[in-house]
């Protein structure tokens, strides 16, 4: 037992260095971002928990502006990286970026509309 | 010199011609699709056809009158009479607003369309639509030249005709056209793993979902096609983006329609694309990992993922169900649960079961929808699976699940119509290839097959091949002798073979929608011997009587079959329509229309109805009357009130449902009954047959002198299709049960008065007679009783 806890330790302390040490810049922003958005879900998700879900469609549009942010982010993050160049041979970064720009008007229209 | 080159190397441009012919190709298409549909248009009239579409046009009309936030609250009072309907939150808006905008477009061009017209030709110019979306899809998935086949195919298919010809102005025109173009954007995001299709495919599906309930069919087609791939090991991260971006963005864009409202994170219908969302995030994630990961040992990690991964979707699929069965996430509705089990409908929903559309299809249907398309697209699907690829398996998974539909329900053989299109296109595609080329040692080909371009190319590699190969090559021709002269023949006949089938296809199709599917089934249409044709027009006659002579605010009773049409035509309030979602309502009507005519106006009178209407067949011979569906009223009203209501006591008590002197009491003395066979028992309609004698169920009446007692007639057609009572008011003065007492009793002797002469009033009686001079007699002095009593 003490050998998987050292093993789980050891294998997060090794992602934690390999990540800090590899990842370029641009992708570090985004997982920034990331985590920005994640903490926003979250305080979401818990103030409707204390507060109760009355404009039901409010919290909705909220929460999913949330995932749907971080998702939209994720994948942009997917076509950036160097590493998956091989899966998206038509798709520049700045193409990915641009792709992300227009999810992202579709997703603040329907966010406007829906949130009552 | 110069300019001959140029037109000549202009001219001998392959890409360009090949985009020549593929636009006019498509362009003839779009023209066979539009005018394909018009038979009944050109027959008829421009009208609108069924009972469905009547309802979509009067919402149409609204829309265009009061301007799009009026039609999204619009609170119907003239439907459901005491209950109304809530149409912004029940029906799927998006055919009403296509039109409308149509119209509007239209008219602010000024080119002044009436509303009516837009809607009958919605249809035809979806279906070219639809063809042109059925080639991109196809194009994607194999080939331009099989994308032109399936444009081809399904523009004159009639398993989609027969929902969309002009005039059939209903989801399924327009739903189809956005089916096909969501599966398109799918297959493009797939392929190109770009967040900007999967984005227009969320905007695609978002039509979608406001046009027809059938999404539910895509939401979980899509991640059925992702579970799939992972379980096929083919994860990519094309995949991952393509799908999570749809999905995100899908589901907010669905909950903007308001009759799907929270369905999306409710129901069990769309827990699988949350599924297979928050599965493909967990793989995705672990993936990730991996790849940081390399520094451990391979065969741990690999273990290690495997085992994460099924941990995720056991977690997954726990707290689906953990969710359903804590009520959070209803169960299946009944609409969908009975196409997993079939025979649950007809003992749980009568009214599902009683459509005769959802009925299970018949072999002859395929036949009849698809001709030999149904043979070749098991071909198509073979096809697909040998060379595989992520978006043919989308295709084969759409095969497989909309044979299955397509088996229990004849209405969604409308799904199964384009997948048999598209493979059957790919099948022939294959085999015209195949046929069409021509191995000898040429370079110019001016034959007339379409697929110049990747002709030229495969023609090369096997030329190729069949230098490389050498040896082998050669033995495998050997047979043929000769490779060009006998090859050339067999192939000729072939690609013949090929041609005649589609031509013989062509003109089934076309025969098939001349007499099958453009009778606008509101006018009736019979041939005479000599050809000539006898109309019917029964039912308008009797909803223009009723929208000329009626009071506005006057309720009409009728089956739900005919609630769209008199409200669209007769433009009067009705109790039950075609919507039936109420089922307890409908059963009152049922329950009013099988009960006699006592307990029957009870119920009229409870619900304030002015007219009741019926639908008779038996003068003409006409199948689809009231009184062959009184079994489905007798078992809704039977569903609802079993007490009152018992379906055996309208059978003999043989079993059969007999409206002859057989028959049973209860069924001869029901409302229907009585309003079917009002004074028929005195008509006679041939010298062979005796009066009263029902051409449809081909009897002679039993019940024959039939009187009203709250009814009376109001109209009759002139065929006597349409039957129209008016419920009269009850009576001033009720009659009384018991017999009425007796005023008038002349008396047998005459009455003499017993006051005579001497004892009349103002006589003085015993009076004494007194003589002036003389002393009164004595002898009359006799004091009488009466006298001193009287003092």
């Amino acid at each position: 037992m003490a050998t998987s806890q050292a093993n789980v330790f050891t294998v997060v302390s090794k992602f934690y260095d390999e990540y800090v040490t590899t990842t370029p810049q641009r992708l570090k922003i985004i997982d920034a971002y990331l985590a920005y958005i994640m903490l926003t879900g979250i305080f979401q998700f818990g103030y409707c928990l204390l507060v109760g879900t009355f404009p039901f469609n409010s919290f909705l549009s909220g929460f999913i502006s949330c995932v749907a942010s971080f998702v939209l982010a994720v994948c942009l993050r997917v076509q950036v990286n160097p590493q998956n160049r091989k899966d998206f041979l038509h798709i520049s970064p700045e193409r990915a970026f641009a792709d992300f720009v227009f999810a992202h008007i579709i997703l603040h229209l329907v966010v406007m509309n829906f949130i009552g | 010199m110069a300019g001959e080159s140029n037109i000549r190397t202009a001219l001998s441009n392959p890409a360009g011609w090949q985009s020549l012919l593929s636009f006019s190709i498509l362009a003839l298409a779009y023209l066979a699709a539009f005018s394909s549909r018009l038979f009944a248009v050109i027959r008829f009239e421009s009208i609108i056809h069924e009972f469905d579409p009547w309802f979509n046009y009067r919402s149409t009309h609204h829309l265009v009158n009061y301007g799009f936030y009026n039609f999204l609250n619009w609170f119907d009072e003239r439907a459901w009479y005491p209950l109304g309907r809530i149409v912004g939150g029940t029906v799927y808006p998006g055919l009403m607003v296509t039109a409308g905008t149509i119209h509007w477009l239209l008219n602010s061009l000024h080119i002044t369309v009436h509303i009516r017209d837009v809607c009958v030709f919605l249809a035809p110019t979806f279906s070219g639509l639809t063809s042109i979306a059925t080639y991109l899809l196809t194009k994607e998935l194999w080939s331009q030249g099989a994308g032109l086949l399936a444009a081809c195919f399904i523009a004159i298919v009639p398993g989609y005709i027969s929902r969309s010809v002009a005039g059939s102005y209903d989801n399924e025109g327009i739903a189809i056209f956005a089916l096909l173009f969501t599966y398109f954007l799918w297959v493009k995001s797939v392929k190109t793993g770009s967040i900007f299709w999967a984005g227009c495919t969320a905007l695609a599906y978002f039509y979608m979902v406001s046009a027809w309930g059938g999404y539910v069919y895509i939401i979980n087609l899509i991640p059925l096609h992702v579970f799939v791939l992972l379980l096929m090991g083919r994860f990519s991260y094309r995949i991952f983006v393509a799908y999570c971006a749809f999905f995100i963005l899908g589901l907010l864009l669905s909950m903007q329609i308001p009759f799907v409202g929270f369905q999306p994170i409710r129901t069990s219908e769309h827990m699988a694309s949350a599924g297979v969302f928050a599965l493909l995030i967990a793989y995705g994630f672990l993936k990730y990992l991996h790849t940081h990961l390399s520094s451990l040992t391979k065969s741990e990690m690999r273990s290690l993922f495997f085992f994460a991964v099924a941990a995720s979707a056991a977690a997954v699929l726990m707290a689906v169900v953990y969710l359903t069965y804590a009520g959070y996430v209803a169960p299946w509705s009944g609409r969908f649960y009975s196409l997993y089990d079939t025979g649950y409908a007809k003992i749980h929903i009568p009214i599902i079961a009683s459509v005769s559309e959802h009925q299970p299809t018949t072999w002859v249907s395929f036949f009849f929808d698809l001709h030999v398309l149904v043979c070749t697209f098991p071909a198509g699907v073979w096809f697909c699976i040998k060379k595989i690829n992520d978006e043919r398996v989308f295709i084969v998974l759409y095969a497989i699940s909309a044979s299955y539909f397509a088996g229990v329900m004849v209405r969604l053989m409308l799904t199964l119509t384009p997948v048999v299109c598209i493979l059957s296109a790919i099948a022939f595609s294959n085999v015209l290839e195949r046929y069409l080329v021509d191995d000898t040692p040429k370079v110019h080909h001016i034959e007339d097959e379409s697929e110049d371009d990747e002709e030229g190319d495969k023609r090369n590699k096997s030329k190729d091949l069949y230098d490389k190969a050498g040896k082998v090559r050669k033995i495998r021709h050997e047979p043929s002798g000769e490779p060009e002269s006998l090859g050339g023949n067999v192939k000729t006949i072939v690609v013949m073979a090929v041609m005649m089938i589609l031509m013989m296809f062509a003109v089934h199709c076309t025969w098939v929608t001349s007499n099958a599917y453009s009778s606008p089934s509101v006018v009736l249409a019979s041939y005479n011997h000599d050809g000539s044709r006898n109309i019917l027009d029964d039912f308008r006659e009797a909803y223009y009587w009723l929208r000329q002579n009626t009071d506005d605010h006057s309720r009409v009773m009728s089956w739900w079959d005919y609630g769209y049409q008199i409200a669209g035509m007769a433009n009067r309030t009705t109790l039950v329509d075609n919507n039936t979602w109420n089922n307890s309502h409908i059963a009152l009507v049922g329950k009013a229309m099988s009960s006699n005519e006592t307990r029957a106006y009870e119920i009229m009178k409870a619900l304030d109805v002015d007219y009741v209407l019926v639908i008779f067949g038996g003068v003409i011979g006409y199948s689809g009357d009231d009184i062959n569906k009184f079994l489905w009223m007798v078992r809704i009203a039977e569903g609802e009130h079993p007490k009152e209501i018992r379906e055996g006591d309208y059978f003999t008590p043989q079993g059969e449902f007999r409206v002859d002197k057989a028959g049973s009491k209860t069924l001869l003395n029901c409302l229907m009954y009585k309003l079917c066979y009002y004074r028929f028992g005195e008509m006679q309609l041939d010298f062979r047959t005796p009066p009263g004698f029902d051409r449809t169920r081909n009897v002679e009446i039993g019940n024959k002198d039939i009187s009203f007692q709250h009814l009376e007639e109001a109209y009759t057609t002139e065929h006597w299709l349409v039957r129209i009572y008016k419920v009269k008011k009850q009576d001033n003065r009720v009659r009384l049960d018991h017999t009425v007492r007796k005023t008038d009793i002349k008396p047998k002797t005459k009455f003499t008065s017993r006051k005579s002469g001497k004892r009349k009033r103002g006589f003085i009686k015993n009076k004494m007679l007194i003589k002036k001079g003389k002393r009164p007699s004595s002898k009359n002095k006799k004091p009488s009783r009466k006298t001193s009593s009287k003092k």
